[in-house]
């Protein structure tokens, strides 16, 4: 079936949805909230060092997916995943594996901006010294690093000791992005990081976006068509818990395959 | 080696971040066993109460048994035996929080629906802030007030009248017998209805905000009186916290001690009246448990345990109702 | 016009009244007490009260400094003790416990605790710490204090740390933070304004409480720092005061009083500013 070869190939069979190294890995994965199953038998792989998109109708399960991949469904009781997720060959479903540890290598951006409620030096800092311990001046590198990553550095340079939460929506949301990468992590995810923003922000945090790549495995979900024809390299369309079919994002926004994939994306039903 | 060394092994921070993992790991779980144990330290607390109480009371339960519930007389001095009878302060205890509440029970909602709905606009944050602060207030304030002004008033004025007026009436005449007292049971229920008005109309009034605004509104739109609205709306939809509020403001008059000791005039002795002296279960335990020894000092904490009890059994009471309503709200 | 309206806003009319009459009614009490305690307090108060001991009966000279500094000093061991163990047990409840059948008993407990009789708890405090040691004790009226600080800290932590958004949270543990630093750096920082509330809230509530050190601090006539032995008291010695015949008793136990009250004012109000108008019971 046509099907099978578009969607992530089963284990074993030659993989031909990416190219490159497959940085995540998921297999076989079906996720629970209670006795709710909200993911049926995922399998899709995540290309290193490129934007995969996450689109369909608000419940298809593309946000529970993207909070396997950090296992932050960890902190609620209840919700428990079944299957592989691999992240450079390790599976990180497994209880051996330390969720902090986890965390800080899968780093994640959220919906709502989070600015912790201390400076904007601390808003990063803080992530760091988790894990390094660094002389000030090491660390102010780091921070302005962190927020030049994020396109920040020259509206906040000047007011590195005002409170996080002084900044606009946007800033906020693109301070969060530093705080992410400043911490060094290897693969980041969006959960609808524009949704809360207006459009001048929303086009930096795309540009933004773009630039990551070039370092980092991102994931995102999006609920903008647009946005993911704009960012992304490959495109995942999920329906009731499913993957419906997932390739590169040129092809899918052209040439669907699927009946269910061009009724969304031509905006029929979702 | 755990799979969280081998989880990272391209990384050079590896070996850091191992070592940070420890910590964390240290510090979680010594941070969650201290919280778990702080909140078991309730429950510890409640069962310390019991447990203290139980075996503070053991001799007297052993001594005088059920009759203590029966008996009126209290003479713990008495040679050989003391007898001792909790039926003085229990009928104390439930009269003056029965006299109070219904006192403050209908001028308590009275402010609040008037907080609520009719008080301008601009007066409502000041008097709703008025009488939050005075339900803070000490209650040994309340108490020596209404020993210094309220109780000579009462005895100089209202008292002397409804002797007059009542006294000689068959039936009633006997509740307003006896002389015009400055200790009395009635003196000690006003002060309590006077503290927990401000309780009353402060835990109404958060009762009565829980109304959604659209159902008001929506009686509003079809030509309601505001009091129509009060009373088919608001009242009906918050019944079951009003009643939970109110049982609270009881079970905090049953166990009040400070505002009724001065004035209630420490008297055992039932005798029918409301302006005659009595007692309360905590009044007695208060002005007899410092000087108290032995078996007198037992029968006192089996006082308390019978108060512990009543209360216990009111508060319960009225936190499910208040959590039935919040249920209600969804929260 | 129509007649039933006509009744109908009759009893609307009559109903706004009675409020209005209750309103009148509730706030001419209170601002009686208040007028008398200011009327007798102000009267008795001078420099005399803060810097002279309690005097013995008969006495027309002396003040409160030792009955006020014992308060201070077992309301302070109180605080400090109720108010790190009810933080630590609201932790628990909001962060760890929100799904535990447990947490929902030590809840429902802790609302009774807050309206528990304090008399009770003098009586608990009498039988776990004025009875093994022998004797009445400053640290066993700040033990009973601290135990009615509890409840009151636990139910406002509790309460500001689950408004503390879940998407906080989340994005802390993103990072790799661990549970109890996520907790103790981000969410308590967030909620800081509440809990320090509640801490006001519960030091308001035992400045002025009385019935449990009846009979665990008891009270003294002398300057004593001493824990170990009987400590002087504002709340006590009103309480002494007030019952006696002498006319200079009275009087300090009106200024007594009238410190008490501004004190605990003091605490509601800063306690308001700081954490808005959420209040607990």
């Amino acid at each position: 079936m046509n099907m099978e070869m578009q969607t992530a190939a089963a284990p074993g069979a030659p993989n031909t949805a990416i190219q490159g190294r497959a940085k995540v890995v998921v297999r076989k994965l079906d996720f629970f909230y209670g006795e709710s199953k909200a993911l049926k038998n995922i399998n899709i792989d995540l290309a290193e060092r490129s934007v995969t998109a996450f689109i369909g109708p608000s419940g298809c399960g593309k946000s529970t997916l993207l909070r396997v991949l950090n296992r932050m469904y960890d902190l609620y009781p209840g919700q428990r995943a079944v299957g592989e997720v691999l992240l450079d060959g390790e599976n990180i479903l497994s209880p051996k594996v330390d969720v902090n540890l986890l965390r800080a290598r899968v780093g994640m951006v959220f919906q709502k901006p989070t600015p912790f409620p201390m400076s904007i030096y601390d808003n990063i800092a803080f992530g760091i010294r988790l894990y390094e311990n660094l002389p000030k001046s090491e660390m102010d590198g780091r921070v302005e690093t962190a927020l030049k990553g994020a396109a920040l550095w020259g509206e906040v340079k000047d007011k590195l000791d005002a409170s996080g939460l002084s900044l606009s929506g946007g800033q906020q949301q693109r301070l969060c992005i530093a705080r992410s990468v400043a911490i060094k992590p290897e693969v980041i995810l969006f959960d609808e990081p524009c949704s809360a923003l207006d459009p001048i922000s929303t086009a930096k945090i795309e540009e933004l976006i773009d630039e990551l790549k070039e370092k980092y495995t991102i994931a995102i979900v999006t609920h903008n068509m647009q946005q993911a024809g704009r960012v992304s390299d490959y495109t995942a369309f999920m329906y009731l818990g499913e993957l419906i079919e997932f390739g590169e994002t040129t092809r899918m926004f052209t040439s669907p395959v699927e009946q269910r994939t061009q009724d969304y994306i031509t905006g029929r039903f979702g | 080696m755990t799979m969280a060394a081998t989880l990272a092994p391209q990384r050079e921070e590896a070996m850091d971040r191992a070592g940070a993992l420890g910590a964390f790991r240290r510090s979680d779980a010594i941070f969650y066993w201290l919280t778990r144990i702080a909140a078991l330290t309730v429950l510890g607390i409640l069962g310390g109460i019991i447990l203290s109480l139980v075996i503070g009371a053991w001799p007297a339960i052993n001594e005088f048994g059920l009759g203590f519930l029966t008996t009126q007389r209290w003479a713990p001095q008495l040679e050989p035996t003391p007898v001792m009878g909790a039926l003085g302060p229990i009928y104390g205890t439930l009269l003056t929080s029965f006299i109070a509440m219904l006192i403050a029970v209908p001028i308590g909602l009275g402010v609040a629906i008037f907080l609520t709905e009719f008080c301008p606009m601009s007066l409502r944050r000041p008097v709703a802030l008025a009488i939050e602060l005075l339900a803070g207030i000490p209650s040994i304030i309340y108490g020596m007030w209404g020993f210094f002004v309220l109780g000579p008033f009462l005895a100089d004025t209202f008292q002397p009248f409804m002797i007059a007026t009542f006294g000689q009436i068959p039936l009633i005449g006997a509740i307003f017998a006896g002389p015009p007292s400055q200790l009395s049971l009635f003196n000690a229920s006003l002060v309590l209805a006077i503290m927990i008005l401000p309780f009353i109309t402060a835990i109404s009034r958060d009762v009565f905000a829980t109304v959604p605004p659209v159902l008001k509104e929506a009686a509003y739109g079809v030509g309601c009186t505001t009091w129509e609205v009060v009373r088919s709306v608001v009242i009906p939809y918050t019944s079951v916290g009003v009643v939970g509020g109110v049982m609270l403001a009881l079970g905090r008059a049953l166990g009040e001690t400070m505002a009724v000791t001065f004035i209630i005039g420490n008297s055992f002795k039932i005798t029918g009246s409301i302006f005659a002296p009595g007692t309360t279960i905590s009044a007695a335990i208060a002005s007899e448990f410092a000087e108290s020894a032995g078996l007198h000092q037992s029968g006192l904490i089996l006082l308390g345990l019978l108060l512990f009890v009543l209360t216990f059994a009111v508060l319960a009471a009225a936190r499910l109702m208040l959590m039935r309503l919040e249920l209600k709200q969804g929260k | 016009m129509n007649p039933i309206y006509v009744s109908r806003r009759r009893t609307d009319a009559i109903i706004r009244l009675l409020c209005l009459a209750a309103a009148g009614i509730g706030l001419l009490w209170l601002a009686l007490i208040l007028f008398s305690l200011l009327w007798n307090g102000l009267g008795g108060l001078n420099l005399a009260v803060f810097t002279e001991m309690t005097p013995p009966p008969g006495s027309t000279t002396g003040g409160l400094a030792n009955a006020i500094a014992g308060s201070l000093i077992l309301t302070t061991i109180g605080v400090a003790i109720g108010a790190p163990l009810g933080l630590l047990a609201g932790t628990w409840l909001a962060e760890y416990g929100r799904h535990d059948r447990l947490a929902t008993v030590i809840r429902f407990i802790n609302d009774i605790l807050l309206s528990a009789p304090s008399i009770i708890i003098g009586l608990f405090i009498y039988g776990l710490i004025v009875v093994p040691m022998g004797g009445f004790s400053g640290l066993a009226g700040a033990l009973a204090l601290a135990v009615i600080v509890i409840p009151v800290v636990v139910r406002t932590t509790e309460n500001m740390l689950t408004l503390v958004p879940n998407t906080l949270r989340e994005a802390s543990s993103a990072l790799g933070m661990p549970r109890s630093l996520v907790i103790r750096r981000i969410a308590y920082r967030a909620a800081r304004a509440g809990i320090i509330t509640g801490v006001l809230l519960a030091t308001a509530r035992v400045a002025g409480e009385t019935a449990p050190l009846l009979f665990t601090a008891l009270s003294n006539q002398f300057w004593s720092l001493d824990i170990t032995t009987t400590m002087a008291n504002l709340p006590v010695t009103i309480n002494n005061f007030v019952q006696s015949p002498y006319a200079y008793w009275k009087q300090l136990a009106w200024a007594g009083a009238l410190i008490i009250t501004f004190a605990v004012l003091a605490l509601n109000i800063a306690a308001r500013v700081i954490g808005g108008e959420r209040t607990t019971r």
